[in-house]
């Protein structure tokens, strides 16, 4: 009689993706932030496309690491705030279950949405063409594992008043290898030299981060809901 | 058996101990400290490559190593506290971490300093100095969450967990950035590195390491003592150690 | 402290909030067709205490256990024969009733949508079926509440004020469902404000502040 652990995972990401659809504004505003973000770098620096294209990796890394936080603290808060959380945490299915089904659906409608649009920033901002399936595979990774870095930040903070200040400070120095090595993917990408050792370092840390995060993440919002 | 060791994580036993252990870390401490800086500011020659500077190595060196330790410390206090509930690694874990924090400031200032001379600037983006930037930011996260929570218990599991996670992610960081400033090794960078070292240079290193360490174990046992006797107000063994 | 082999058993729990020391070695026992009102002045604790009995909130010292075992031991299969409603109706304002009941009831067992409507006529709120929640008043919200109790289909029942906002009406139909619950085998634990005159074993206890 008891619900199987994939049919509850596909009834809650079900639950999240029709919360989400139902604010279509909320869902849009950080795809709108993104482009806000990226738009400010040519701005406040330089029109020649050559020096965008330098600048580029990074300035599309950033605005990605920024507009992600913006959704992240949404995660756990609304549910936190009209009681379905502590619902949830006794539907039994236990809390992990929980927290994979909600950060994964976070993630296809902020990170996923992230990397279908990033072909137009790129192009804004001077990259090639050709860089575009390395800028989009690593930018996959790297929101993919961000979302779960912020969904510990997300337990830490949900209960919390200000909390996404604090969680952007919390997430952001997690989030720096990221940076690091998908910025240095893309880059290398742009310029014609083999990306692959970025991407697999990527990679490892998606993996890494996946199989350990969801812990991290149920025990901090056990501590939070406690 | 387990009895035995809760015995002595207590926090009355705890609070004895570290009393007991002060003066003995802090006399330790100033011999180290003592001899690392009359030998290594006054007796040890200049090195041949970066002059007089170099002597910056004998404070930046060991602040840096303990930059790193004080964070390992406070991440095994932490885990200890989270896993078998034992609070005192909570008071652990809050006394060490501004010690840490401070540590960290002082790689940096001095690492700025010694860098003056050797880049020509103030900052370069050296890749230690900018793992130890980032390691602040962690050691701030995990302080800023736990004054962020009301109920203190609360705060001080989710700066345990913080803690736990960014351990996990200091030798990624590390990693990360040495790779990232190889991509981008500017041809007139020059690292702040130990040049090879003399006996000379070295024992009085060696000295002040030693000499750090014993002063973070003494400040650790007083900010240790103050965090045991705050979280353990309501009870009657502190009210009668505060008649006494 | 007798220990229930069979049913619901707290033993001498405490739990601190900060410096407050709330519940202060609280015992309680339930058994199959029982059902216990709790009482007591606002701040002692009553509703710390239901949450500890969920198994949302891990007490500092204390055991809690469900037919002889404790709850940390068998978390999920405790979940699956529990139903716990809290203070507020806790309900997403974005979805519907039914939407609302399909997301949380489906999660414990396998519901079709007519039994979902069932349980929304049984508490008098077939009409906010479709509507969706945030349009609803307090009353109406707290019918639904209550309907997504009595689709969980569970032995147990948590219940936390469970009257707030009902009129005369509502409370006379709350404490029916209550009643049928218990005689057919069930157990509830309530915390209500006002005296409960319910045809059922019923048992009392007073947390004082």
């Amino acid at each position: 009689m008891s619900v199987g652990a994939l049919s509850a995972f596909n009834l809650l990401v079900r639950r999240e993706l029709c919360l989400s659809f139902r604010r279509p504004d909320q869902l849009l505003q950080p795809l709108v932030f993104f482009l806000i973000v990226t738009t400010l770098f040519p701005l406040g620096l330089s029109l020649q496309l050559s020096l965008l294209r330098d600048m580029a990796p990074g300035v599309l890394w950033v605005a990605a690491l920024l507009s992600s936080l913006l959704s992240l603290d949404g995660l756990f808060k609304s549910d936190a705030d009209d009681g379905t959380l502590e619902q949830l945490a006794l539907c039994g299915q236990g809390l992990t279950l929980i927290v994979v089904a909600k950060t994964f659906a976070h993630w296809l409608v902020s990170g996923a949405a992230l990397v279908l649009v990033s072909p137009v920033v790129g192009t804004a901002l001077g990259i090639p063409t050709g860089a575009f399936p390395t800028m989009m595979l690593s930018l996959g990774l790297g929101t993919l594992t961000l979302s779960w870095l912020g969904a510990i930040g997300a337990g830490l903070t949900v209960g919390l008043k200000r909390g996404n200040v604090l969680l952007s400070l919390i997430v952001l120095p997690l989030a720096m290898p990221l940076l690091i090595f998908g910025a240095g993917a893309t880059d290398r990408a742009i310029s014609g030299t083999n990306a692959a050792g970025a991407l697999y370092f990527l990679a490892a840390l998606c993996v890494f981060t996946c199989t350990l995060a969801p812990f991290a993440a149920t025990t901090a919002l056990r501590i939070t809901l406690e | 058996m387990w009895t035995w060791f809760y015995k002595l994580a207590s926090p009355p036993y705890v609070y004895g101990v570290a009393a007991t252990l002060v003066p003995w870390f802090l006399g330790g401490a100033a011999l180290a400290l003592g001899y690392g800086l009359i030998a290594g500011l006054a007796i040890a020659p200049p090195d041949y490559q970066q002059g007089e500077a170099f002597r910056m190595i004998y404070v930046h060196v060991p602040s840096a190593i303990l930059s790193l330790t004080v964070y390992t410390v406070m991440a095994a206090a932490s885990a200890v506290a989270l896993i078998w509930r034992i609070k005192v690694g909570h008071a652990v874990a809050a006394a060490a971490a501004p010690i840490g924090a401070s540590f960290t400031i002082l790689a940096l200032v001095t690492g700025s300093l010694w860098g003056r001379p050797m880049w020509g600037t103030y900052w370069a983006w050296d890749p230690r100095l900018t793992s130890e930037l980032i390691l602040l930011f962690l050691y701030v996260g995990v302080m800023s969450l736990r004054s962020a929570f009301e109920d203190p218990s609360r705060g001080d599991r989710a700066a345990a967990l913080l803690a736990t996670v960014g351990v996990v992610n200091v030798p990624i960081v590390h990693f990360s950035v040495v790779w990232w400033n190889s991509l981008h090794q500017g041809a007139t960078i020059v690292k702040l590195g130990a040049p090879s070292m003399p006996g000379s240079m070295l024992w009085p290193l060696l000295s002040m390491w030693l000499g750090f360490m014993l002063f973070f174990a003494a400040v650790l046992c007083i900010r240790l003592q103050g965090e045991v006797l705050n979280r353990e107000r309501q009870s009657t063994w502190v009210r009668e150690a505060v008649k006494a | 402290m007798n220990t229930v082999a069979d049913g619901l058993s707290v033993e001498k729990v405490h739990v601190w909030r900060g410096d407050r020391h709330v519940l202060k070695g609280v015992s309680l026992s339930l058994a199959p067709r029982q059902l216990l009102h709790i009482r007591g002045p606002n701040g002692s604790g009553k509703t710390t205490l239901l949450r500890v009995a969920c198994g949302l909130l891990r007490p500092e010292q204390g055991e809690v256990s469900w037919n002889g075992h404790s709850i940390s031991a068998v978390r999920l299969e405790y979940q699956a024969v529990l139903a716990y409603a809290s203070h507020e109706p806790a309900l997403k304002g974005d979805l519907t009733a039914l939407e609302n009941l399909r997301f949380a009831v489906g999660l414990k067992r396998h519901v079709s949508t007519k039994e979902l409507r069932d349980s929304l006529e049984q508490t008098g709120a077939a009409a906010c079926a479709d509507l969706p929640a945030r349009v609803l008043s307090a009353g109406q919200r707290r019918r639904v509440a209550m309907a997504r109790v009595l689709a969980m289909s569970a032995s147990l029942w948590l219940l936390d004020e469970p009257f707030t906002n009902l009129d005369a009406a509502g409370t006379e139909l709350m404490s029916a469902l209550l009643r049928s619950h218990v005689s057919q085998g069930g157990a509830a634990l309530v915390v209500a404000h006002h005296d409960l005159t319910i045809a059922v074993d019923l048992r009392r206890m007073d947390l004082a502040a």
